[in-house]
């Protein structure tokens, strides 16, 4: 089987017209015969065939203008049989919205069949309209399928939802795919390294995921996946970073985290401005409501008073939102959600802030479950890299070490931190009377530049506010 | 060791760099339009056919072909002569002479014939000399190979680079800003030649990388202060040697900044600065956090008038803009 195909009859030649076929299916041909009139534009010439055999098919109709080197016939064998009722060149019923210059490929002839697409753009086209390059006819030279042909099929074929960008800003090419912001190649490959989904980062300018975008990312994760002990598998889709030691010794992992937080706090308190806020909260209701929810829960689903005041900090955060984000590049930069992290210690030594995500929106119960898991799970080791990633506000609790305040050192880019110390009982006057409360020191560490102590006392005032009101937390 | 300073100026620097070579070496002439006894179109000449005479300090007739071809014949023929074509504009008379026969003999010959010519010409705008004395077409000659390009932009080089380029067996054209004649400052007494292998860093920086050469290096440099005082460290690229580019420095710089703005005094289609930018995207792509920036000479002949002429041509403003650009920031 040989192809007959439209020939360049001059060096400027870029499109021929067929005005006639002199041949018919079941023909056969010899070298030299010609087959067809073309028209160059400048004059009608006959093209003689090159091979000998039998026409199998007429590929291109007549009035067609084809591109140099489209097939324009198929010939096969001298000898073998001619093909039963060869498909007559004639216009194909399936209705494509361009001038339709070659008739369409039967389907049958297509199956089994390779589609040829060398273009990656044509690729790219069929991918993100959903269109199977199978099923496209190409009008390319040798059958070649063009991106034209691909959008031509795409009405046909209506592209599946998931892989069409929604509503792409109109300033970033909807070929940007799902509206996801673009990321530099060395934005890209530092995430590699520090083992950050670039997908997950948020870009500053709102477009383009930048260097300084995944450091921050990777900060943000206090302990990076690819330093630090938690997750021993890496984030989905970031493969084992190439230039991080792999450290093997539990000797060597500590001091790996050592370096990591000692950098990250010198810069801390390098670049960020602190400022301390402190009011001692009454928990006399809040642990009587605990005590009476527990009165009710299983042993392992009880509740600790550190779930009361994760709870009471999320929901203050959500109120105040200025405390809850990132100081990036001169600039606050809210948080997507509240993202509370919570500093564990680990045994052996060393620190995490794993986040609870959304943690305004989960129950005291849930709250309690969360915490418990996040703990449970960072001493084990087996955080999962987003729990890593993006806490928007840490909260510290060193009260079961016995400390009275904890004024802590800001995780950058954070803009605050809260802590708590132990709950403590002391006499504490309420309405003119002494009495003996529990109580514990709330403190709040925050950004001077992205909030004043204004934001930061109402911030407080909230939080004791609710814990005030512990059946509505 | 701290050597003696002297005041001088681009121009006589230049002065100094042709006596010496005359000085050291008999084979050495000065040839070109009025470089005799008018001393020189910018007067870079003056005074030096008095201390050695008309047979080594030739004034030739208005024919760049004839007087570019008569360099290339004495090249070969063992002489090293300087020749001075007026402004890079009217090289274009020559151009069949600079890339038909001195670039290309070395290989026409199979090796028999090299052309150890120094061809100085003025180039660039920003002196109102309108649209056929002010064009940049260094990057043109960069195009050809067989000859090497410098571009001296400080003293330093002004001096040092014409002994190299004589010293070099093959054409060497050597590319004087306009703007820099009158350039003042202090260099060591005994300045000498210096290397036409490397570019420089002229000041070095962290956050992203200006690429310049020549006359737009002043520019450059100041835009670089700007950048400091809004908290951006620019380094500062001097390219030195346009043909063959130093790759190794400005991807160096490149691959440690991630930014880079490349500043051309020639029009951007197809220039220099689309060669460095495609380098700095072959070599250094997956270093790369911002899309290079380029920042040229619109894509006019250059106005006579000052105002058009200064909205033509690369100017600090344009360079700041593009930096912050680069660092996704509004300036």
């Amino acid at each position: 089987m040989s192809d007959f195909t439209m020939p360049s009859l001059g060096a400027d030649m870029e499109r021929g017209t067929v005005l006639e076929w002199l041949v018919a299916p079941g023909d056969v041909v010899h070298k030299g015969d010609p087959m067809a009139v073309v028209d160059t534009s400048k004059a009608a010439v006959e093209v003689e065939t090159f091979a000998d055999g039998v026409v199998v098919d007429l590929v291109v109709r007549v009035g067609s203008e084809v591109p140099v080197g489209t097939v324009l016939a198929h010939l096969g064998p001298v000898g073998a049989a001619a093909p039963a009722p060869a498909p007559e060149p004639a216009p194909e019923p399936e209705p494509t919205p361009e001038p339709a210059e070659v008739a369409a490929q039967e389907p049958a002839a297509t199956t089994g069949h390779q589609p040829v697409v060398h273009s990656p753009l044509a690729r790219r086209r069929a991918r993100e309209l959903g269109v199977d390059l199978a099923s496209v006819a190409g009008t390319g030279p040798g059958g070649e399928i063009t991106r034209e042909d691909v959008e031509a099929a795409a009405p046909a074929a209506p592209p599946t939802p998931s892989t069409v960008p929604e509503a792409a800003p109109a300033t970033t090419p909807a070929a940007r795919g799902a509206g996801r912001p673009r990321v530099t190649p060395y934005a890209r490959k530092l995430a590699r390294e520090m083992g950050v989904d670039p997908a997950a980062v948020t870009p500053h300018d709102g477009e383009t995921v930048r260097a300084s975008d995944v450091r921050a990312a990777a900060i943000a994760a206090p302990a990076p996946a690819a330093q630090a002990p938690p997750p021993p598998a890496p984030p989905p889709g970031a493969p084992p970073p190439t230039g991080a030691p792999r450290p093997t010794a539990a000797a060597t992992r500590a001091q790996t985290m050592r370096e990591t937080i000692a950098r990250l706090m010198a810069r801390s308190k390098r670049e960020i401005p602190h400022y301390y806020l402190t009011t001692t909260v009454d928990l006399t209701d809040a642990l009587a409501w605990m005590r009476e929810q527990n009165a009710g829960l299983p042993i392992a689903e009880r509740l600790v008073p550190a779930a009361l005041l994760l709870r009471a900090t999320a929901l203050a955060t959500a109120r105040h939102p200025a405390l809850n984000g990132f100081w990036v590049d001169d600039a606050f930069v809210p948080g997507s959600g509240v993202h509370l992290g919570v500093a564990v210690s680990l045994r052996g030594g060393g620190l995490v802030a794993p986040a609870i995500h959304d943690a305004d929106r989960l129950t005291v119960t849930e709250t309690m479950a969360a915490m418990r898991d996040l703990v449970t799970r960072a001493r084990a080791g087996r955080l999962r890299g987003s729990e890593m990633a993006d806490p928007t506000l840490t909260v510290t609790n060193l009260g079961e070490q016995g400390v009275e305040s904890v004024y802590g050192v800001i995780y950058p880019p954070q803009v605050a931190l809260v802590g708590f110390g132990r709950v403590v009982e002391r006499p504490w006057s309420v309405d003119g009377l002494l009495g003996v409360r529990p109580l514990t020191t709330l403190t709040l560490a925050a950004d001077h530049r992205a909030t004043d102590g204004f934001t930061g006392g109402r911030f407080l005032a909230t939080i004791d506010d609710l814990l005030q009101h512990p059946e509505e937390l | 060791m701290t050597a003696t300073m002297v005041k001088t100026t681009y121009r006589e620097a230049l002065r100094e760099a042709i006596r010496e070579a005359l000085q050291r070496d008999e084979r050495v002439f000065l040839m070109g339009e009025d470089v005799g006894a008018y001393g020189g179109c910018f007067g870079v000449s003056l005074g030096l056919l008095e201390d050695f005479g008309p047979e080594r300090i030739r004034d030739t007739p208005l024919s760049e072909s004839a007087f570019v071809g008569a360099g290339i014949g004495a090249a070969i023929g063992g002489l090293r002569p300087i020749v001075e074509v007026m402004t890079v504009n009217f090289s274009l008379l020559a151009l069949d002479q600079i890339m038909n026969t001195a670039a290309s003999l070395q290989h026409m010959s199979g090796g028999q014939y090299a052309v150890p010519l120094v061809i100085r010409m003025t180039t660039g705008a920003g002196r109102q000399l309108a649209a056929q004395h002010s064009h940049s077409l260094e990057g043109w000659y960069a195009h050809i190979p067989g000859l090497r390009i410098v571009t001296p932009a400080t003293l330093e080089d002004a001096r040092g680079m014409l002994w190299t380029a004589l010293e070099d067996p093959d054409p060497v054209l050597v590319f004087e800003h306009g703007s820099l004649y009158n350039l003042a400052g202090e260099i060591a007494a005994d300045a000498g030649p210096v290397d036409l292998d490397h570019a420089a860093v002229r000041r070095p920086g962290d956050d992203l990388t200006l690429i310049t050469y020549g006359g737009t290096l002043g520019r450059t440099l100041e835009a670089a202060e700007e950048l400091a005082g809004a908290g951006v460290s620019a380094e500062v690229v001097d390219l030195r040697t346009l043909r063959p580019l130093d790759d190794a420095t400005y991807l160096g710089s490149v691959t440690r900044t991630h930014r880079a703005v490349i500043v051309d005094e020639g029009w951007r289609s197809g220039s220099l600065s689309a060669e460095l930018s495609a380098r700095i995207t072959e070599q250094a792509f997956y270093d790369l956090d911002a899309p290079v920036e380029r920042v040229c000479t619109e894509e006019v002949p250059i106005p006579y008038a000052q105002h058009l002429e200064e909205e033509a041509l690369p100017q600090v403003r344009d360079i700041v803009a593009a930096a912050h650009r680069t660092l996704g920031e509004q300036p």
